[in-house]
């Protein structure tokens, strides 16, 4: 077996057992980084020798009998984590060449239990996007293409399209991404691999690049619903250095992989099923249904009636509050500085700032901008929040009579690049099976359940009550147990 | 309700984005799309709701407080590693007073 088709979790009883070491195992790994990445461009920078000189210092840690839990295990980092000593670009030109002088909570947990860092993954410029196509850093290709159109270059999703691109594509055994509105499901199911955004406050956001603070949220990526809970237990945790980070224990995500799903009462949205959305994720929605039926599960048709304010409340509370987390790049204190030889201090900050970001971010900035205005305040912000408490109390009054809420993760599965691009509302519209989790702060997991006519992943989500991430898991590995899903894309290390 | 140039030159303003002139009109078409498309949350009666500021869900205890005391610091030359001008344990900025 090539060491680069291990399953995370397998991967860990292989060097448990000594039958690979974490060197061999990496360097598998950055082979296949250095293989695929100038054809997917899936990392933005990649660190080789950071990653094989870490493999190595693991393989002595194993040997003196101090192995962590992902002891050895390489992983992709989502460029928006900060890494100390490494460039983090969030995606963006403003932050080319900044090297982060302290390690987010997140990547150093990860560091602690053992983990392996290959490099930093590409994303939409401060995840903002659903392609990974805002990317001033470039696009990313999905490792799946079209069976009738093979030659078509397939959008990963986004924003975190590097890390499931690098995962699906087998460059990494696992990943981290961060989930605003849908970033970590929609790109897990374009690229048929597994995602979770846990609960608001399970993970610390100290170091993560800030886009909209009350909706972001860091997950794991990897290519099984297993895999996906043994690394968010290393990524959870109570971290002071985040006010918003839950003091509560982190369970053994994995062991709640292998529960029964026996007598588990499953919501069914009316809501979701939206006109336009294509007859095979119809099929496959109730083939999940099935699935959970026959395993012993009871289906519930349940009402959430805020879900068509979703995306709208959305597209106010996140570029409100990304206007103000981007007020930052400002070309004073890190990152770009442009200014002519006669510039002012604001003639310096509104250069800089036009030069440093993309259309989408200059775009949501003056949304958020406006919105949070002057005479604009409570029209908009203040309405977006009300009907942000409605959205929350939907889920409220449903999770009263079932434990976990099952849905299609997206409308449609991978398009193309410049499908969706002449109008932005339309590219806005990927996100609306998954933005309402973000909105109500709720765990929500994409588990790759089929293929639809041209051979292209599709994926379902389950959806949970706050910090209960063990039914989440549990409801979604056996999902996939009943789907069985085999299918590897064209593009991946080893084929 | 829908921007015209004056308003979205004030909000480029207010957000220190330069908006070149020939750049108005498309930032204008693009920000009356979505705030048209945005305009439906008027529709929704909120009336007696309480606005949800964080995202921390339903039932989930607020934030905790801590003691209000210096945790960090003394860090200027981390501080200062990225800056894109600096002299000596400074930020340096264009002249701001004549």
């Amino acid at each position: 077996m090539h060491p680069t088709d291990f399953t995370l979790a397998g991967a860990v009883a292989a060097l448990e057992e000594g039958a690979i070491s974490a060197e061999e195992l990496t360097r598998a790994h950055v082979d296949a980084m250095e293989a695929l990445n100038p054809r997917l461009n899936a990392f933005i920078t990649i660190t080789p020798e950071r990653a094989l000189s870490a493999a190595r210092a693991s393989d002595a840690k194993r040997a003196r009998g101090e192995a962590g839990p992902l002891e050895g295990i390489p992983l992709a980092i989502k460029d928006l984590f900060c890494t100390e000593g490494v460039q983090t670009t969030a995606g963006s030109k403003i932050l080319e060449g900044f090297i982060p002088p302290y390690e987010s909570t997140v990547t150093s947990q990860l560091k602690r239990d053992g983990a392996v860092f290959l490099g930093k993954a590409n994303l939409d410029e401060f995840a903002m996007g659903s392609s990974n196509l805002t990317s001033a850093y470039g696009g990313v290709t999905n490792p799946w293409s079209r069976r009738n159109d093979p030659d078509v270059r397939l959008v990963p999703g986004g924003s975190s399209g590097g890390s499931a691109a690098a995962v699906a594509a087998r460059m990494a055994l696992g990943a981290t991404g961060t989930d605003t509105g849908g970033s970590i499901r929609q790109p897990a199911a374009f690229c048929g691999i597994a995602g979770i955004k846990p609960t608001y406050g399970r993970c610390s956001r100290f170091g993560i690049v800030a886009f909209a603070s009350s909706l972001d949220q860091a997950g794991p990526f990897a290519r099984t619903v297993e895999d996906c809970a043994i690394l968010l237990r290393s990524m959870a945790g109570f971290d002071p250095k985040d006010s918003t980070s839950a003091d509560r224990p982190v369970p053994d995500f994995a062991r709640a992989c292998t529960r029964s799903v026996k007598g588990l009462r499953i919501g069914v949205p009316k809501e979701y099923r939206l006109d336009g959305t294509p007859p095979e994720i119809e099929r496959l929605w109730r083939q999940g249904l099935d699935w959970l039926r026959e395993a012993g599960a009871e289906i519930v048709d349940i009402t959430l009636p805020h879900t068509k304010y979703a995306l709208p409340t959305y597209y106010i509370v996140a570029p409100a509050e990304a206007s103000s987390n981007l007020a930052r790049y400002d070309g004073v204190r890190f990152g770009l500085r442009v200014a002519e030889k006669d510039s002012d201090l604001r003639d310096l900050y509104e250069r800089t700032r036009e030069a440093g970001f993309g259309q989408e971010v200059r775009r949501r900035i003056m949304i958020g901008t406006y919105v949070l205005s002057a005479g604009y305040y409570d029209a908009y912000y203040l309405k977006a929040q009300k009907v942000r408490a409605l959205i929350a109390r939907d889920f409220t009054q449903a999770f009263a009579g079932v434990d976990a809420i099952v849905t299609p993760a997206t409308p449609s599965a991978a398009f193309a690049e410049g499908e969706n691009a002449d109008d932005p509302i339309k590219m806005y519209l990927n996100d609306v099976f998954t933005v309402t989790a973000n909105l109500a702060g709720l765990p929500g997991l994409a588990v790759p359940a089929g293929l639809d006519g041209q051979g292209l992943p599709l994926g379902l989500q389950v959806i949970g009550r706050p910090f209960d991430e063990e039914t989440v898991f549990a409801v979604g590995a056996a999902l996939e147990r009943a789907a069985g899903f085999d299918a590897l894309p064209a593009i991946r290390a080893g084929a | 309700m829908s921007l015209d140039t004056a308003t979205v030159r004030r909000v480029a303003a207010l957000a220190r984005i330069r908006l070149p002139e020939d750049e108005v009109a498309r930032v204008q078409g693009e920000l009356n799309g979505i705030l048209g498309w945005i305009e439906q949350l008027q529709a929704v009666n909120t009336d007696g709701v309480e606005p949800m500021a964080g995202g921390t869900p339903e039932g989930i205890a607020a934030m905790p407080l801590r003691e209000d005391v210096v945790t960090d610091g003394g860090q200027a030359a981390k501080v200062l590693a990225n800056a894109p001008d600096r002299e000596g344990e400074y930020f340096g900025v264009p002249k701001v007073v004549e």
